[in-house]
């Protein structure tokens, strides 16, 4: 476990290295910042002087190795635009976006999970054929057109909930949340909704598939064959089979529920990640846009990590000595 | 004395889009308590479906079609869910060919066991596992203590197929359904296993129904043997009988083709042609065309012939005379 955790952080470490590298190159060619910073009116005077300030100045790679050894000490530069440093403003909106993302994917097991299990069951009756169909409609329509549908049916139409910002919030468990109150979670229903859309139909197929293949293995059959009653063998034996890889595969997702509640933010004014992110890539403030992009990466790996620990205490078959 | 099992005229069929795969077609056969019986037969000739018939486990698009299935008097086909429920693991256990795919890999053995256990019978956690301890102890599995606690892929084959007998002994049944139990294992734990449920039925008087295609190992442990060939029962008698002199050209060719049953050194001899698909059979008999003694009256369906007080075969020209009546 140990030598297992040490690789991870190890290949962890080299992985941020090398995003690091395209993320600084990649941002230094697309534009100047000092250009859309300062007023057009700036002196030539003016305009030296801030690129002098910001570091402009220096070659490339002295640059990359300033901003390589600041981000070793937790510092990943300060914001043009804001002032402030660019870790602190992501962790700022990272909450927000971090509860959008749970309570999506929540509502994606909550919802697909049980579908999946019916239509796993009771393969090619008419709620299964409906439940699929309804599932690659989910897979194919645009999230954002998804979004829009959804405000104009529930917000504007209905006038059931509110389609833009996030609620008051309290705190729960010294957690800043929107959980808090009624109001709290009003506000997030519609925008959880539209990216637990984005997952639903991948949880509903895929609990599906693994329900389906499941029931025709011989264990069941042998469960059966003991006297076990229905419940029980789905409940327990079928249920902890396809729980490994659908956590697996779930927990894989949820970077990209992230990445992708970018959309959702902008569609639903959500004061997250997304929202600070395509500010910052149109204002060209690189430091916020490099923190973010790392930040992003970090979490992706572990969330891998996680997933894999995760995967050995649901499966016994697997150890985690045996990973690579 | 009343039979234990009484199969009669079993149908099970598969009505796939191809037709209706007629998998048991006819099957009859009756089981004394305490009697081991022989259920042989080359692949695809019915032997698993006939057993998972019995239990009510064939699933779709398999059906029994026809037929009944009397366990101490009570028809089981007709029983409900619940009822089957009841009976399966309790009184009618069963043990499959393959012990690395029957036992649920997520879960503790003593987890499998203890289920087992509450799923008839209401007592203490403890309790059940206590029962679990004891039996894992009489199937032979060394320190069972520590055992108990291992997932079924700590075992080796042999030990696992050892949890799966002990796990059907839990309840004391009086009749198991083994289906190949021995044939996943390699040769020298095939032995231990098959002289270790010999000795348990035999100790507890339970009866077995011993599926195999193994005329040797269903010699070694059985009273009476049954021969299946394309879903239907063509030979049935007491095991010495049968094998020393069968009546049916099938059974004959099957001998030929056992190393160990055939004369010591002699050449083995393979039945000529393929089992038939049972899907859209002809009238007559299956084994006809593989048959070296084929008559023209063969391509209608054979009838029943006595052999004995207890041996019948279905055949037109069998091995040996039939007894007169
Ligand atoms: N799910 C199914 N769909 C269609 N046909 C089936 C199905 N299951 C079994 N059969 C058919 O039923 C017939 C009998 O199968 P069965 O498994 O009882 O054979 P067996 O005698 O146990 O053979 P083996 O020695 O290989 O275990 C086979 O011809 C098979 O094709
Ligand atoms: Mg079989």
């Amino acid at each position: 476990m140990a030598v297992f955790l040490i690789r991870r952080v190890l290949q962890m470490a080299m992985v941020l290295l090398a995003v690091s590298l395209v993320v600084f190159f990649g941002l230094y060619s697309i534009g100047n910042p000092a250009e859309i910073l300062l007023p057009d009116d700036a002196t030539a005077s003016e305009r030296a002087a801030a690129i002098i300030a910001l570091g402009l100045d220096r070659p490339i790679w002295v640059q990359y190795w300033v901003f390589l050894t600041n981000a070793l000490q937790g510092d990943l530069g300060t914001s043009f635009v804001y002032n402030v440093p660019s870790i602190t403003l992501i962790f700022q909106r990272f909450p927000a976006t971090l509860e959008l993302a749970v309570a999506a994917l929540l509502i994606a097991l909550a919802v697909g999970a049980p579908l999946g299990l019916y239509a796993g069951l009771h393969p090619d009756t008419p709620l299964d054929r409906t439940i699929v169909t309804g599932s690659i409609l989910g897979f194919s329509l645009p999230n954002f057109w998804q979004g829009l549908m959804l405000i104009l049916i529930f917000s504007i139409l209905l006038g059931w909930l509110p389609s833009s910002g996030r609620g008051p919030t309290g705190e729960i468990l010294g957690i800043e949340t929107s959980f808090a109150s009624w109001e709290g979670i009003r506000h997030l229903i519609l925008p959880a909704t539209n990216l637990a859309l984005f997952k639903l139909s991948l949880v509903i197929r895929l609990t599906r598939a693994q329900v389906r293949e499941t029931m025709q293995l011989d264990f069941v059959k042998f469960a059966r064959a003991r006297g076990l009653s229905d419940r029980r063998i789905i409940g327990v034996h079928v249920g902890k089979t396809i729980a490994a890889p659908i956590i697996t595969v779930v927990g894989m997702e949820f970077g990209s529920v992230i990445a992708f509640a970018v959309i959702t933010e902008s569609i639903f004014a959500w004061p997250g990640m997304g929202t600070l992110i395509i500010d910052s890539i149109n204002k060209l403030d690189r430091p916020v846009v490099a923190a973010y992009l790392l930040v992003i990466t970090a979490l992706f790996i572990l969330l891998n990590l996680i997933v894999d620990v995760l995967y050995t205490v649901l499966d016994p078959r697997v150890r985690l000595g045996a990973m690579k | 004395m009343t039979a234990l099992l009484e199969v009669t005229g079993l149908k099970t069929h598969f009505l796939t889009r191809a037709g209706a795969v007629r998998a048991v077609d006819g099957v009859d056969l009756t089981l004394r308590a305490g009697e081991v019986l022989g259920l042989v037969g080359e692949s695809g000739s019915g032997k698993s479906v006939t057993s998972f018939s019995i239990l009510g486990l064939v699933d779709p698009p398999g059906k029994v079609v026809g037929g009944s299935v009397r366990f101490k008097g009570e028809d089981l086909i007709q029983a409900s869910p619940e009822r089957l429920r009841q009976l399966r693991g309790r009184d009618i256990a069963m043990i499959f060919q393959d012990p690395m795919l029957t036992l649920t890999p997520v879960l503790r053995i003593e987890t499998q066991m203890v289920e087992t256990v509450l799923a008839h019978e209401r007592t203490s956690y403890a309790g059940a596992r206590e029962r679990a301890l004891d039996m894992l102890a009489r199937v032979g599995i060394p320190a069972p203590q520590e055992r108990i606690r291992a997932y079924p892929h700590q075992f080796s084959g042999g030990m696992r197929q050892r949890v799966a007998i002990a796990i059907a002994m839990l309840h004391g049944p009086s009749l198991i359904l083994a289906d190949e139990p021995t044939t996943a294992l390699d040769v020298t734990i095939q032995g231990q296993v098959l002289s270790e449920m010999q000795r348990l039925v035999a100790e507890t008087g339970t009866a077995m129904i011993w599926v195999s295609h193994d005329l040797a190992v269903v010699e070694a442990i059985a009273d009476r043997i049954i021969v299946m060939y394309a879903g239907r029962v063509v030979e049935e008698g007491p095991v010495a009988e049968v094998i020393a002199r069968p009546g049916h050209p099938y059974t004959r060719g099957l001998l030929d083709s056992t190393p160990s049953a055939a004369t010591p050194g002699g050449r083995l001899r393979q039945i000529p042609g393929m089992a038939p698909s049972v899907l859209n059979l002809p009238p007559g008999c299956p084994f006809a065309p593989r048959c070296a003694h084929v008559r023209p009256e063969c391509s209608t369906p054979p009838p029943v012939r006595r052999l004995g007080p207890e041996r019948t075969v279905r055949c037109f020209a069998p091995l040996i005379p039939e007894v007169g009546q």
